[in-house]
């Protein structure tokens, strides 16, 4: 006797490149609010991008991972959440960072090389801050998953990977645990076809990411991660399943990285002109912008205000982040453990001392 | 389980009692590893925890050490506290990236918005006929890690108290039970929930001739050593290390400065072991104090041989004996 097991994964696509709808919209495009706050995230997003780019290239910060080509599932994530829920991120989330509630001074902060840019979080003091080990932080999100549900808590955990992360043990040990303990936790690959110049089709041979959900028993949902209506539907849906107690979800958004790796990367050594035109082609942010533009809700009066908006906050982000102190060397010492161990007390006297004044 | 003075108490006994002790009186410790709850762990050291505080608290995980490990961090950011399990410490490796780039650092990254309470235990050592990779000694490995705690028992009661201290603790601690111990010898344990310092090392034995510094299984020998060496009229002052990081030189170095001759004896191999750092400490701060150079007793600069060979690898009473001879002599 032989038995066959069949499995699916779907994939959701709600809007054209240009921003034409291609069905019957999800209930949330009614929601006129949410519809421009998520516009206004993506372009106070990449309004920040560009300026941190630039602080790079002229001495003022440290190399940086551009976010571009992710501002849409970013927003999607940053405006499914709730506050009580708790974000796990990897390095390319800066739009799901400004809707936590992250200011854009210590977003500079982290990638200025201060440590205090993950340090005040008052608005989502539970969040992990940022993993550059890649995909490490999938266990960090199923170990926080796990506290949820030990004291049984109806919030939920979300977890960005990259489609490189997929390949790690780190991604797959943690989805299998999401199975197995049934964990209130939504995995995003987010699948932007590059790992530094490593192409999406070398990651894997399976023909979706979604898929590998399929193996560790979890619904895999693919999206295209450009098309906001699509991403926060799935969203939406997968985080109320967590938070009900009815387990987890891997959803792949389908995005392209927009620009280099980091600003230490040159992508034109490994990627063509022609593809990263044919991206832009499908750039979500345009695309829900030219739907606001059919729906009446956008103009270039408005487009113009949110432009010089976004700068001036960007700008004073940017005062603000170079006028802080560098914290005193001592501090390299003080936050190791709780209470400095006598063991470290000499190096600590030592670096006092070496650099006077240093005294915190 | 008795409360009170137990009796006969295993050294894996009194990790037992010091989980089942913090669990009773603290809802936020978890246990969690492979095969520690329905089957009470390989060696026996979580037994009767699933049945007293449940499958939610008590979790049998997945066999993959990197989550354990990393699963541990996540946990612990939400205030749980973590006793993990590694089933043997040469299946720790797979979690290194964990323990080393998170649990060690999480406090330090986020300036102490987030902090990693947890205990990695795992049997280490050889001595007990294991396969391969069952028999390892790599505690330098994570001394040499910033963050991290390294704490290493050589009796039931320092296992009792130094666990309860570990869980106690807010900072990440490798907690390595040397397992040719485990039920080589019984003591009275007080069961009271009475923690030992972190801090300290233990002076098992004083003495005036010679320091004997030592930890894990190795305690066993050198204190047969020092009994053989009194009859010899050899006065030998025994440290137990326990805390092999952050290490504790003040006792070592006051001992030095009184006996004049120090002997370090680990199982672990030579290269880059905790000894070396012990040995340099000494000729940094104690040089003036030293009537003879610092002498090593440790494994060889080879991967542990399997069983067969496992004694020709392993610090012996007479090694120990003839390397303070060696020292007395000068």
């Amino acid at each position: 006797m032989r038995q066959r097991h069949e499995f699916h994964v779907d994939s959701t696509r709600y809007l054209d490149d240009h921003g034409k709808p291609l069905d019957d919209l999800p209930a949330l495009a009614g929601d006129t609010e949410r519809v421009l706050a998520a516009y206004r995230n993506m372009v106070l997003t990449r309004t920040f991008d560009s300026k941190v780019i630039a602080l790079q290239r002229t001495g003022k910060c440290g190399t940086y991972a551009s976010v571009l080509g992710h501002e849409v599932i970013g927003t999607a994530i940053g405006q499914s959440m709730a506050k009580t829920d708790v974000f796990v991120p990897y390095y390319r989330d800066q739009a799901v960072h400004t809707l936590r509630g992250l200011s854009l001074r210590d977003m500079m902060l982290y990638w200025g090389g201060d440590e205090r840019g993950s340090a005040n979080w008052e608005n989502c003091p539970e969040d992990l801050p940022i993993a550059v080990p890649i995909a490490t932080q999938c266990c960090h999100a199923v170990g926080v998953a796990s506290a949820i549900r030990i004291r049984g808590e109806e919030r939920a955990v979300v977890c960005c990977v990259g489609d490189g992360g997929t390949s790690k043990g780190d991604f797959l040990e943690s989805i299998n645990l999401a199975g197995a303990w049934h964990l209130p936790v939504v995995f995003v690959a987010i699948n932007n076809q590059w790992a530094i110049s490593t192409p999406r089709s070398l990651q894997t041979g399976a023909e979706t990411i979604a898929q590998k959900a399929i193996s560790a028993g979890l619904p895999g949902h693919a999206v295209d991660g450009n098309d906001y209506f699509a991403a926060s539907e799935v969203l939406d849906t997968a985080l109320e399943r967590a938070r009900g107690g009815k387990g987890a979800t891997l959803i792949e958004a389908v995005t392209y990285r927009l620009g280099d790796h980091t600003t230490a990367d040159d992508a034109t050594r490994y990627r063509t002109a022609e593809d990263l035109k044919r991206a832009w082609e499908k750039d979500g942010v345009k695309r829900l912008q030219n739907w606001l533009h059919d729906n009446d809700l956008w103009d270039a009066d408005k487009e113009k205000t949110l432009q010089a908006d976004c700068k001036t906050r960007v700008e004073k982000a940017v005062e603000e982040y170079l006028a802080t102190e560098p914290q005193p060397p001592t501090a390299m010492v003080d936050y190791l453990f709780e209470t400095l161990p006598p063991a470290l007390q000499a190096q600590r006297e030592r670096i006092a001392a070496k650099y006077r004044g240093g005294e915190s | 389980m008795s409360k009170g003075e137990l009796r006969d108490v295993t050294l894996v006994e009194a990790v037992n009692l010091a989980l089942h002790w913090e669990m009773e009186h603290d809802e936020n410790v978890v246990v969690l590893g492979e095969d520690i709850a329905t089957n009470g762990g390989v060696f026996r050291a979580t037994v009767g925890l699933k049945e007293k505080f449940g499958f939610k608290r008590v979790m049998d995980t997945p066999l993959a050490e990197n989550l354990i490990a990393g699963t541990s961090v996540g946990m612990a950011t939400q205030g749980l506290k973590p006793v993990a399990e590694f089933q043997f410490m040469g299946f720790i490796y797979a979690g290194m990236e964990q323990i080393v780039s998170h649990a060690a650092r999480m406090r330090n990254r986020t300036r102490g918005r987030l902090h990693c309470p947890i205990v990695y235990r795992a049997p280490f050592g050889g001595g007990i006929h294991a396969p391969e990779h069952h028999s390892e000694s790599t505690e330098a490995l994570f001394a040499h890690i910033p963050g991290l705690r390294v704490v290493i028992p050589s009796s039931p009661q320092r296992a009792y108290g130094l666990l309860l201290a570990a869980i106690r603790n807010p900072d990440p601690v490798i907690f390595l039970e040397p397992k040719r111990l485990y039920r080589a010898v019984t003591q009275s344990v007080e069961n009271n929930g009475e923690a030992l310092p972190l801090d300290t090392c233990f002076t098992l034995r004083e003495g005036d001739d010679v320091t004997l510094i030592t930890w894990g299984p190795c305690v066993m020998e050198t204190l047969q050593a020092a009994d053989k060496l009194a009859h010899q009229g050899v006065s030998c002052e025994v440290i137990d290390v326990a805390t092999v990081s952050p290490l504790d030189r003040e006792t070592l170095l006051c001992s030095v400065a009184k006996t004049g001759r120090a002997v370090i004896i680990h199982e672990a191999c030579r290269n880059g072991g905790v000894g070396a750092e012990i040995a340099a400490s000494l000729a940094e701060s104690a040089f003036l104090d030293l009537q003879a150079p610092v002498v090593r007793v440790t494994g060889y600069d080879t991967v542990m041989p399997y069983y067969r060979n496992e004694a020709a690898y392993l610090p012996q009473v007479e090694d120990i004996v003839e390397a303070v001879e060696q020292v007395i002599a000068l």
